[in-house]
């Protein structure tokens, strides 16, 4: 699937993918995607557990070499 | 949906103590929530421009004491420095608070500066205490700008109406 935009959490610890991403979506439409990358084990959660409570929709999640991916599509 | 609210009291002021309430503050407000922070008593200074929050092992009996370099063993070890020496060598809170600072930015933890200006940039609104500001010798220019000055029961009249209500 493909993406608007992109934000590189590799090497940050919570709060700052969770904060870093809602200040980078708040940038996009709603309806684009948003590719996070992260690598800090507590986001696997915390991704999607934002998502959910902000009304965006959580597309894909997966994990490869240690580091996690999230495609967030941008609610209303 | 009528948006969340989260009313946080911050009343300490250690480096340990300075991290939850930034951090659940910016989490909450990433989350679309309406966040207070009420700063009173030794919780005030964090509203200061420059952050001069210590760590003090004396204060915390359960506080690991571990290195944040050298190999994954040497990492590894709890420090058994007993209460009776950390508390009279000179500088050791001021070496606890260094080594915990270096830890924390190994880890990618943001600094306590960085996660107040991230709760500025969201929103979070951070209220100092007017009653301990006169008690202890605050005024308002000590602080960043964007905090705001509020007594007990304007707080609670917010608090009143918050979901989730802390006390860090």
């Amino acid at each position: 699937m493909s993406h608007n935009d992109e934000i590189d959490c590799s090497g940050m610890s919570c709060p700052l993918p969770v904060v870093k991403s809602k200040m980078k979506i708040d940038t996009m439409n709603p309806g684009e995607v948003l590719k996070i990358i992260t690598t800090d084990p507590g986001s696997c959660k915390d991704i999607p557990a934002w998502a959910n409570r902000v009304g965006h929709e959580m597309i894909e999640e997966a994990e490869e070499n240690g580091k996690y991916y999230f495609l967030v599509k941008r609610g209303e | 949906m009528a948006k969340k609210k989260m009313a946080i009291i911050a009343a300490q002021g250690s480096l340990d103590w300075a991290y939850p309430p930034f951090i659940l503050a910016s989490t909450a407000a990433a989350m679309d929530m309406e966040v207070k922070i009420f700063f009173t008593f030794y919780g005030l200074p964090l509203l200061k421009p420059k952050i001069k929050a210590k760590v003090t092992p004396a204060a915390n009996p359960a506080m690991p004491m571990k290195m944040p370099f050298g190999p994954k063993a040497f990492q590894a070890i709890d420090w058994p420095i007993p209460h009776a020496v950390s508390g009279v060598i000179p500088g050791f809170d001021s070496m606890a608070t260094s080594l915990m600072k270096k830890q924390f930015k190994n880890k990618g933890v943001a600094t306590v500066t960085e996660l107040r200006e991230m709760c500025l940039a969201l929103g979070v609104e951070l209220i100092a205490c007017q009653m301990t500001m006169d008690v202890f010798g605050f005024e308002e220019n000590d602080f960043v700008e964007g905090v705001s000055f509020a007594g007990a029961a304007a707080f609670l009249d917010f608090a009143a109406e918050a979901d989730i209500q802390l006390m860090c």
